[in-house]
């Protein structure tokens, strides 16, 4: 046996276990859950066919593009939004706050992390709400009240809450890894603060604002709770749908459609984001 | 080392007599109480693990998925015991086990609990899905009617509790359709009255939700509410009160029974016994989760003035008479009520 054989099989051994895992527990089951997306509902029982008829469901019921449109609108908003609200605050703890206090300030933005994803979003139903604490504290300067609660701008809110934590870490995990002779470089070729941004340390970062940027569409694009909690049931997204589909009509094979559809979306985001994503920087 | 591990594996398999000593239950959040469940545990020297579900759809699918034995005692609503019954979910019970005769004449409900002559199920526990609100906010005799819910004088600040059956019920209630009338044709007709009543609403929540909205003051009427959303919030906010409008109101009510199959029969019967005891019963009603009459009248010898009071106890023979039961839709019928469901959602 060659040298280069050994290690080629060693190097399968290594990952076979993970690729036994993924084959068993994710690729098993995302094919029985694209046959089952075929199947049919008659008298309450799923019935085995082959049968398009959940996608063309889909893809014609104004009341499931609509849940499809809104999960693409609600995600990219809260993407945007918590890009912009997490990169400065990234850049901030990276380069304006001292290095053997950046831990503490990490810490300090991942705190709500530990609290319970669901306890969070009831939280906000309590700041938000016509009665809160926000509208309190408008009201003292004399302003509001806001309709915020039980609103697309509530679910909004919740799902940047969260996301701002996670961008932050991922930007500033690319930030701190940039030598700051680049930033001095361009200064001293005569670059001004905007252009040493735009020009050198935005593009260098990219990879890791659009690997936090991807992971936040994913994880929200997929979110049951904070839609359900703080969107009041005033529209419905994707994931709802699929619940409804789950646990009211036991209608399995939409459900599955559904799903099916909800992946396909996730990976049209990934190839649209493939050429920055870098999630070795994660 | 072989025979070691052999050892092993047979002195766990030797220990399983303490698998015989728990009991699964498939159960509403109300049977989650320590309270109620403890005294049982107690003494029959038993585990009783309890997984909570919601919607018959869930849990009969859970049955489904399930193997024999799995499962040993159901909770689910008294009209869908038939569709259990007829999945084969639910074992006969021997009809001289139940304590029906202590129980209000309207909640022994035979006709839901019994199929082809065989009991298959107990009712437990009911109450109103009718309307929840703010006596300080609103003028409870605008509540006693329905049409003053869409007249735009309460825009805004209306719960919808998110379950189509009851409020579907009650819209139905509205139009002077009585709820085992909605058919195909009837329930076209409802639409209209179901979207006007969305459009005057704030939200459509679930149980914690709508808690929490009308709690809280966000909004001050819960379409679909009752004494399970108020009687918690009792003591924090004695201003919430519920009533049945003159179109009528519906009436909830959850059986139990022993699931099909079960490896321990007898003490999953023992199990359905103490819930409907009286002793029993008084402690399911008054459970943290959400609070409900108690079937078994005998239960008001165990509650104090103080909790009868709450649960309404001398006003339950009115209440009874202008209350109707769930719709009871078929399969198409059913997809055809979610459906208009699932629109009136993402208006």
């Amino acid at each position: 046996m060659t040298l280069q054989t050994r290690d080629r099989r060693l190097g399968w051994g290594l990952v076979a276990p993970a690729l036994v895992w993924t084959a068993l527990f994710f690729v098993l089951p995302f094919l029985g859950m694209v046959a089952l997306s075929f199947a049919r509902m008659e008298e309450r029982a799923v019935v085995p066919a082959f049968d398009p008829g959940n996608y063309t469901r889909i893809l014609t019921d104004p009341v499931m593009l609509q849940a499809l449109l809104n999960s693409l609108q609600i995600t990219l908003i809260v993407t945007v939004i918590s890009v912009l609200l997490a990169y400065p605050l990234a850049a901030i703890i990276a380069f304006r706050i001292p290095r053997q206090w950046q831990r503490l300030a990490l810490l300090l933005a991942v705190l709500p992390f530990w609290t319970s994803y669901v306890v969070r979003s009831y939280s906000w139903l309590l700041v938000l709400g016509q009665n809160g604490v926000l509208n309190k504290t408008l009201g003292l300067v004399g302003l509001g009240p806001l309709e915020i609660a039980a609103s697309r701008a509530a679910t909004v809110t919740g799902f940047v809450h969260f996301f701002v934590m996670l961008l932050t870490l991922t930007i500033y995990a690319n930030l701190i890894q940039l030598s700051p002779n680049y930033a001095r470089a361009a200064a001293d070729l005569g670059a001004n603060r905007w252009q040493v941004f735009a020009h050198v340390i935005l593009p260098l970062t990219l990879p890791g604002v659009v690997t936090g940027a991807f992971l936040t569409f994913v994880l929200g694009i997929g979110d049951y709770i904070t839609p359900q909690i703080l969107g009041g049931g005033n529209e419905l997204t994707l994931p709802q749908l699929i619940m409804l589909q789950l646990g009211r009509s036991g209608n399995f094979p939409l459900a599955s459609a559904l799903s099916v559809v909800l992946m396909a979306v996730v990976t049209l985001a990934y190839f649209a984001c493939a050429k920055w994503l870098r999630l070795d920087r994660v | 080392m072989a025979r070691f591990a052999s050892v092993s594996v047979l002195a766990l398999l030797t220990a399983s007599p303490a698998l015989s000593q728990e009991l699964n239950a498939l159960v509403w959040c109300d049977h989650t109480d320590p309270a109620l469940v403890q005294p049982f545990e107690e003494k029959h020297g038993i585990k009783v693990n309890l997984k909570e579900y919601e919607g018959t759809a869930a849990g009969l699918a859970i049955l489904e998925q399930s193997q024999p034995g799995d499962w040993d005692v159901l909770v689910i609503d008294a009209v869908d015991v038939g569709r259990a019954v007829e999945g084969g979910h639910l074992a006969e019970i021997a009809p001289d086990q139940l304590a029906t005769a202590d129980f209000f004449p309207e909640l022994v409900m035979a006709e839901n609990n019994m199929v082809g002559g065989k009991t298959y199920a107990v009712t437990e526990k009911f109450g109103y899905n009718t309307i929840a609100y703010d006596k300080t906010k609103v003028d409870p005799a605008d509540m006693a009617d329905m049409a003053t819910l869409t007249s735009g004088k309460y825009d805004g600040r209306i719960a919808i509790y998110d379950y189509y059956l009851p409020v579907l019920g009650l819209v139905a209630l509205g139009q002077g359709v009585a709820t085992k009338d909605i058919t195909a044709d009837t329930l076209a007709t409802l639409k209209d009255p179901l979207f006007k009543l969305k459009a005057a609403s704030k939200q459509v929540s679930d149980v914690v939700s709508a808690q929490t909205a009308l709690a809280t003051g966000e909004v001050d009427i819960m379409i679909g509410g009752g004494e399970w959303v108020t009687a918690v919030l009792a003591a924090d906010n004695p201003n919430l009160d519920w009533t049945i409008p003159k179109q009528g109101g519906l009436r909830w009510a959850q059986s139990i029974g022993v699931v099909a199959g079960s490896t321990q029969p007898d003490m999953a019967l023992e199990f359905v016994k103490y819930i409907t005891s009286p002793e029993g019963q008084a402690r399911l009603a008054t459970s943290s989760c959400y609070w409900g009459m108690p079937a078994n009248a005998k239960a008001g010898d165990v509650l104090t003035p103080e909790q009868k009071a709450i649960l309404r106890w001398d006003e339950q023979a009115e209440f009874l008479k202008r209350a109707q039961l769930y719709p009871i839709p078929d399969a198409a019928l059913d997809t055809a009520m979610q459906d208009m469901w699932t629109e009136m959602l993402q208006q």
